[in-house]
């Protein structure tokens, strides 16, 4: 599959970093990865890390906007870091920003989530 | 270079079982034969994401699934401007308007994004849906490439 996921956790922070193309294809196998991980039980925020995604369509809009609803649920918060330009446009235009904050890079998004957790 | 050659025409047609492995390939060919206008980065990476819109709803919309269906894309090159359009004989949209709702989804159960339509509407310059309930959809889009226009002036 074209696609990898790699997950790590930072305390109680889940940082998941997606390499590849995320499409419909390849969604459901990212889909159970994170959640098989997230309802394990260590995971109370979530940082989705986008440095070597090549490519994203709505499919993958909608695997990032489930995710942030099971993590909200939780009570937990969610950030997306080292977004390539053309994802970006199509996190802009989805609204995603709205909803949930973007950073430069893992670093940042860690201190960021620790600050408000 | 001529007006003639300006307006040189070209195209291809492409057809595949409706199979989410067949998305990737679908949007990899349709970009190679585009990149004989050298288009920008960023415009590849929207014709790829339209195909891929368009194409996944053939396959989860248009055929539920089903890998029987056949997903037919044409893609024409008229001077600078691309002309795509993907085709299903699938199950057809019952009320368009609705469809193209931004964040509206048929099928919230699989997690879509109700995105597709708005994110083609976005990306090309112009898009137009026609279905028939019962007899399939097809998509046109087009889009002119920029970066071949800066070639001819």
């Amino acid at each position: 599959m074209n696609l990898q996921v790699e997950m790590e956790h930072h305390r109680n922070i889940l940082i998941v970093r997606l390499s590849g193309e995320l499409d419909h294809h390849t969604a459901d196998h990212v889909r159970m990865k994170m959640d098989e991980t997230i309802q394990r039980g260590l995971t109370d925020h979530l940082v989705l890390s986008l440095k070597n995604l090549q490519f994203m369509d709505s499919s993958g809009l909608g695997v990032i906007l489930g995710r942030y609803k099971l993590i909200k649920a939780k009570g937990g918060k969610m950030a997306v870091c080292d977004v390539n330009p053309t994802v970006y446009r199509l996190l802009d235009m989805s609204g995603l920003f709205k909803i949930m904050p973007i950073y430069d890079n893992e670093g940042h998004a860690l201190s960021g989530l620790e600050v408000v957790s | 270079m001529s007006k003639e050659k300006a307006m040189e025409r070209n195209f291809m047609t492409l057809q595949f079982a409706a199979k989410s492995e067949n998305e990737s390939f679908a949007r990899v060919t349709v970009a190679a034969f585009i990149s004989q206008l050298d288009p920008t980065m960023d415009e590849l990476s929207d014709l790829k994401t339209v195909v891929s819109e368009a194409v996944t709803n053939s396959i989860i919309h248009g055929y539920d699934s089903d890998p029987e269906g056949i997903v037919t894309i044409t893609a024409e090159i008229v001077g600078d401007t691309v002309t795509l359009t993907v085709e299903d004989r699938g199950r057809g949209i019952e009320d368009l308007e609705l469809a193209k709702q931004p964040l509206y989804t048929s099928k919230p159960e699989l997690e879509r994004s109700g995105m597709g339509f708005t994110i083609m509407e976005n990306f090309m310059d112009e898009f137009e849906v026609s279905s028939e309930p019962g007899s399939g959809t097809s998509i046109k889009m087009k889009k002119r490439i920029e970066s071949k226009k800066a070639l001819y002036n």
